[in-house]
């Protein structure tokens, strides 16, 4: 039994909208996997909740628009995610993230709206997003609107929602992912049910003989308080050689990530991680891209 | 708080049932329909003890909320035996690997390993691995519950191929 | 031959069905709930608890304070009572208490009608605390000064041993001569375990009633009779007020041989006048609030001849007991015994050991009773003389093992039969033992592999330290089968399979003629101290054997009296009377049964019970060998292949054998690479859920391969030995050695973290200098 204030079940995005401007004190619950564990831990005891557990027919799925672009439903869960055709045919490391967070019964629960939502660093689907440049569409009181991921992320367990809005779509503009492979690595205590002690996400552009980065998109989770991208180290390696960007990628993430320490793991532990991983992720992603290693 | 009226079908029969909506699916399960194979280690879903099938997907029903189970199909470990009594291939599976120590968990594994049987699939012992990675278990090591497991799907393609 | 067969479970049916009742599944309705109000400090003293505020609560039923609470104090650890006083647990804990020893104490508990009631209620009760300064670290604690933690305890050391082996006709006077010796190898060694915790997926939980004015506790427990005895000494009642019940148990591992939350919860249902009280701890409760296993750290010396053979060895351990007593130095003392059991010195042992409070969560009894950690110091060690004095690390090991006959200098527990030998070469050929050292010597490269090696020596039950005795019953059903009754627990291990085989065996019965009663009810079950120190299969093993023969021989007797034969002239076999001689059946037992119970003539209810007072011990062995891959760069361990081998003397079930070394060989992997109850300088626990505490899943093992070398123990009732904590024991000084092997880099303290290993690496220079 959960210390739940009340709780509304949506009909609708818009009835969901118009009871969180009733009740701004209200959290939205999708998933549940989070918000329900936050209230149990007695962060969010006695709260009321607007519930869009049961919008599906509106906010789930994956479909691929006629421009081309991703458009990924916020209820999609990890696993809708992992095994929809869309998302391997056109952006399988978001697919191979969202294989990665907790088990497969969270993967059938959790979602990927819930995974930006709650704004933590640790986020397994948001490094990979980061790096691929989502767009997501809000929609609230003030009508619809579109925020680049860049700006998504106002610090720790803070998102750019404004009072009574709800994420309503991810989108994945063709031109992020067309030519892009990428690769995601999580490395984490363990194997399975574990958060990431670091998590990279890297995508690269190859010239068309393989031989030379075009374009290198690298996204970080927990290597600083919310999931970023290491702009210097993407311009960096941008124009090199495969073999040349692969013996720069680490030492270049290493210098631009800043980890905590924490009991978790210290800083001098993730900075060595951040460095080795971006590493293999670049190399993974470029074999993916057809490059001969 | 109020009652609310839940509508679902539990093993494969029409429920209606009074709930607070504060509830988790595994508290409505255990408390209100008396089915206690659905167990809470954690109630964080971190242990997948209380694991059950809602429309044929393992999740974990301690953060589950029961309202969300509204018109929807749940099965547990009640709803394997046959109309005679008999144990399901699954069960009999575990039974005879040797499985089963403590039983804490049994249940709730047993539910993925439904769902896992159920898909039609082979598997490599790695994606089983991967596919059981939800549950925690302290006695067995995995290694008997995956020899279980996997016999439990090769048995079932025994079937397909009749 | 009932024993010796791969006979199923036979709880298995009831658990994957769903029927098999845990405590939670048979509370009853309507009951009202506890919860316990734990301090936000970790050493000081309560001065206030307000409770108004909580009271008002709506749902809120009682409220008591560790200032309501009996002067009682009350040992916990889940040994047998002793009636000598010298040989009492410590006893050092209240229901409630006011001076609180370590985060989380237990200050104060609510009895609501609910769950949120309660926690709400306990989120209001207003606490005033003064303060004192926190000591983790148990080398500060025997030497900082300041308040103690117990006012029995000036110095924080609640208990210390020196033992020295008698040593021959030499030129040295004392070890320590010997271990400063220039004329041998020199080695000195420090070693660390850490603490982790049990986590049995079942909680832990009671609840409570009162009946007939006496009080009832049903809880999941390893030991429901010491149980009884502790809320009859915690309330200051009559133990035969008290009345403890124990269902199917979801897991223990040591954690359930401690009374836990039972006398609180017997002490709340008696003042709410009686009614039912459930007190169900959370995970993170569990954690904060229940036992783990020691940290241990071990300082050691040994001199070496040249020939490889051990000459002298020293340990000194140093043994964090936390806030309360528990179990206490039992574990440390039994670590230190085993270092001298296991390898021979040819001159001497001298072992020390002290147990210090500090103000953390209280270690108690974990799977192995300080041998996985003793063993880590003592393996590890091994590994380390071998590669410091360029010597086979297996043949050395051979070469200074426990020879056959072995008789312990002090307590005399007896090398009456071992295997050890064999199960080493049973382990070496498994893995490739030769050909991988050679293949694996001198790698390069960021990812390397190695092979590592450990062996272990386990004692049976825990006579002559303390008490052995354990009581069976069987009687006759109208259908001439029987039913088993035992004070012994089923904790998961397949003890109720394995009893119904060695009561078959001894009757003359098929097992499923064999009906066992699985819950003990201190009421009807016959007494026995429960599931502990590996003991049941051998010590009620024995009850089982005696009671078995009593039983067979009554059965005979009314045979005799029927068949008008001498009883002498007839054996039960499979379940029938046979002619003892020809092994013709004569009767079937049905029959017998039938007139038994109904005949005019002599009607006999037909039952036996027997005490086995257990006055002997003998040592279980083993061995561990691991293939591991290292990925340096990022500290990850796989292990790649692993194999336990056993001499756990004769099998009863040897697909239940195996079962249990797979688990034990689980816990080992956990302890070795992953599992670490984490602190903050104010003694928080850091990592107290499932998510923070890296117990394994699936993904994390590899295929676990258990062996057994079975040799045949005389003093075990079916020449069987300990085998329910040793597979958890060999495993992490295996993977250490394997790593080490692989890397060159000795990583002395557990766990063999992927942080510790890069901290490790680093300094070693692996990582960090060189590209790649």
């Amino acid at each position: 039994m959960y210390d739940i204030g009340n709780i509304y079940s949506a009909k609708s995005v818009p009835d969901a909208i118009s009871a969180l401007q009733a009740d701004p004190t209200a959290l939205v619950i999708a998933g549940g996997t989070d918000v329900l564990i936050k209230i149990r831990e007695g962060k969010y005891a006695g709260r009321n909740l607007v519930s869009i557990h049961e919008l599906r027919q509106e906010l789930e799925g994956v479909s691929l628009s006629s421009d081309g672009d991703v458009e990924i439903g916020p209820l999609t869960t990890f696993r809708g995610c992992t095994y929809s055709e869309v998302i391997r045919a056109t952006v399988p490391v978001l697919g191979q993230a969202a294989d990665t967070a907790g088990g497969p019964q969270l993967r059938a629960a959790g979602t990927l709206g819930g995974n930006l939502c709650n704004g933590i660093t640790s986020a397994d689907t948001a490094s990979t997003q980061m790096a691929l440049g989502a767009i997501l569409r809000v929609q609230g009181p003030g009508g619809v609107r579109e925020i680049p991921i860049d700006e998504w992320y106002q610090g720790v367990g803070k998102v750019a929602l404004g009072p009574a809005e709800l994420l309503v779509k991810i989108i994945i503009p063709k031109s992020h992912y067309e030519g892009w492979t990428g690769h995601y690595i999580k490395y984490a205590m363990r194997n399975a049910m574990d958060i990431a002690t670091l998590g990279v996400s890297c995508l690269v552009k190859l010239s068309p003989d393989k031989q030379t980065v075009s374009d290198l998109r690298l996204a970080f989770g927990v290597a600083g308080p919310v999931p970023f991208r290491c702009t210097q180290a993407e311009q960096d390696m941008a124009g090199l050689s495969v073999a040349e960007a692969a013996r720069q990628i680490g030492p270049a993430a290493r210098k631009e990530v800043n980890p905590r320490d924490s009991w978790r793991a210290s800083r001098a532990f993730r900075l060595q991680l951040a460095q080795e991983l971006s590493q293999r992720a670049f190399l993974e992603a470029a074999r993916k891209g057809g490059a001969a290693l | 708080m109020n009652v609310e009226i839940l509508n679902c079908i539990v093993n494969g029969r029409s429920v209606e049932v009074a709930i607070d909506p504060r509830e988790s699916l595994a508290d409505t399960l255990r408390e209100r329909l008396g089915l206690t194979s659905v167990k809470k280690g954690c109630e964080v879903g971190e242990c997948g003890a209380c694991t059950v099938l809602v429309d044929g997907q393992a999740i974990d029903s301690c953060i589950y909320l029961s309202l969300w189970a509204q018109g929807k199909k749940i099965l547990t470990v009640e709803g394997l035996q046959d109309d005679n009594g008999e144990l399901s291939n699954i069960q009999k599976a575990f039974v005879e690997e040797a499985a089963v120590q403590c039983g804490f968990c049994t249940p709730g594994i047993i539910m993925s390993a439904v769902e896992i049987v159920g898909s039609g699939k082979s598997y490599t012992r790695e994606e089983l691995r991967k596919l059981i990675s939800g549950h925690l278990c302290r006695c067995t090591g995995y290694q008997n519950i995956l020899n279980a497991v996997e016999r439990a799907v090769n048995e079932a393609h025994k079937f397909v191929g009749k | 031959m009932e024993v010796g067969k791969r006979l199923s479970r036979v709880d298995a049916p009831d658990k994957v069905t769903g029927r098999a009742k845990y405590t939670g599944d048979l509370v009853p309705r309507p009951h009202l709930v506890a919860k316990v109000l734990h301090s936000t400090i970790a050493n000081g003293r309560v001065k206030a608890i307000r409770t108004g505020k909580a009271q008002a609560i709506p749902g809120v039923v009682k409220i008591v304070t560790c200032f309501d609470v009996p002067d009682i104090q009350f040992p916990t650890p889940g040994h047998p009572w002793s009636v000598e006083k010298a040989h009492q647990d410590v006893s050092d804990r209240r229901l409630l208490t006011d001076r609180v020893r370590f985060y989380g104490d237990d200050i104060a508990a609510v009895v609501a009608e609910d769950e949120i009631s309660a926690a709400r209620a306990l989120g209001a009760i207003e606490v005033d605390y003064e303060e004192y300064p926190v000591v983790t670290d148990p080398e500060v604690s025997m030497t900082a000064g300041g308040e103690s933690i117990h006012a029995e305890c000036p110095d924080n050391v609640l208990a210390s041993m020196d033992v020295r082996t008698p040593m021959p006709e030499s030129d040295f006077k004392t070890v320590e001569e010997v271990l400063d010796c220039p004329s041998y190898h020199q080695f000195r060694g420090h070693y660390q375990t850490q603490q982790v915790q049990h986590c049995h997926i079942e909680s832990a939980l009671s609840y409570a009633y009162m009946e007939s004015g006496r009080i009832v506790v049903v809880s999941s427990t390893q030991i429901p009779h010491i149980v009884r005895r502790v809320i009859g000494q915690a309330l200051g009642i009559p133990w035969g007020d008290v009345r403890v019940i124990k269902p199917y148990i979801g897991g223990g591992f040591g954690n359930k041989q401690d009374v836990l939350y039972e006398p609180l919860n017997a002490y709340l249902s008696k003042a709410v006048g009686g009614r039912c009280v459930k007190l169900e701890l959370t995970r993170e409760e569990v954690f904060q609030c229940t036992r783990s296993r020691h940290a241990i750290s071990f300082d050691v010396a040994a001199a070496v001849d040249g020939d490889g053979n051990l000459m002298a060895r020293s340990v000194r351990a140093l043994s964090n007991q936390g806030a309360y007593a528990s179990h206490g130095h039992a574990i440390v003392a039994n670590a230190v015994t085993a270092f001298r059991q296991l390898y021979q010195d040819q001159l001497g042992c001298h072992a020390q050991a002290r147990t210090v409070y500090t103000n953390l969560p209280s270690p108690g009894a974990m799977r192995g009773y300080g041998i996985p950690q003793s063993n880590f110091a003592l393996e590890s060690m091994m590994e380390d003389i071998a590669r410091a004095f360029d010597l086979d690390p297996y043949e050395f090991r051979l070469q200074n093992l426990m020879p056959p006959g072995y008789v312990d200098p002090f307590n005399g527990i007896t090398c009456h039969s071992t295997a050890l030998r064999e199960c080493m070469a049973k382990g070496a050929q498994f893995i490739g033992w030769k050909a991988l050292r050679e293949k694996y010597q001198n790698q390069t490269g960021p990812v390397r592999r190695g092979v590592g090696m450990a062996v272990f020596s386990y004692k049976t039950g825990v006579w002559p330290i303390s008490l052995e005795t354990a009581a069976a019953r069987m009687v006759l059903n109208q259908d001439g089968s029987v039913q088993l009754q035992l004070g012994a627990t089923e904790i998961g291990q397949g003890g109720d399979t394995v009893f119904t085989q060695m009561a078959a065996e001894s009757i003359g019965f098929p097992a499923d003629r064999v009906h066992i009663v699985s819950t003990q009810d201190t009421d009807t079950a016959p007494f026995d101290t429960g599931a502990y120190a590996s003991r049941q299969t051998y010590v009620t093993g024995m009850a089982i054997k005696d009671t078995g023969a009593l039983f067979k021989s009554k059965l005979l007797d009314y045979a005799a009296e029927l068949l008008e034969r001498g009883a002498g002239e007839l054996d039960v076999r499979n379940g029938e009377i046979v002619d003892a001689g020809t092994g013709q059946e004569l009767l079937k037992l049905h029959d017998l049964a039938q007139e038994a119970f109904y005949s005019f003539r002599h009607s006999v209810h037909i039952a036996a019970e027997c005490t086995h007072q257990c006055k002997d011990n003998t040592f279980a062995f083993g061995c561990c060998f691991a293939e591991v891959e290292v990925d340096i760069p990022l500290g990850r361990v796989t292990v790649l292949r692993v194999v336990n081998v056993h001499d756990s003397g004769r099998l009863i079930n040897p697909q239940l054998a195996e079962a249990q070394v797979h688990g034990g060989m689980s816990m080992g992997l956990g302890y070795a690479l992953s599992e670490e109850m984490k602190f903050d300088e104010k003694g928080r626990l850091l990592n107290g859920n499932l998510l923070d505490y890296k117990l394994p899943t699936a993904m994390d093992h590899p295929e676990l391969t258990a062996l057994f070398v079975e040799s045949d123990d005389p003093t075990g009732p079916f020449g069987n030995k300990a085998l329910g904590e040793p597979p958890a024991i060999p495993v992490a000084p295996a993977v250490r050695n394997a790593i080490l092997q692989a890397t060159g880099v000795a990583v002395n303290t557990l766990p063999l973290s992927p942080q510790r290993l890069v901290e490790e690496f680093t300094k070693a220079g692996l990582i960090g200098g060189k590209e790649g």
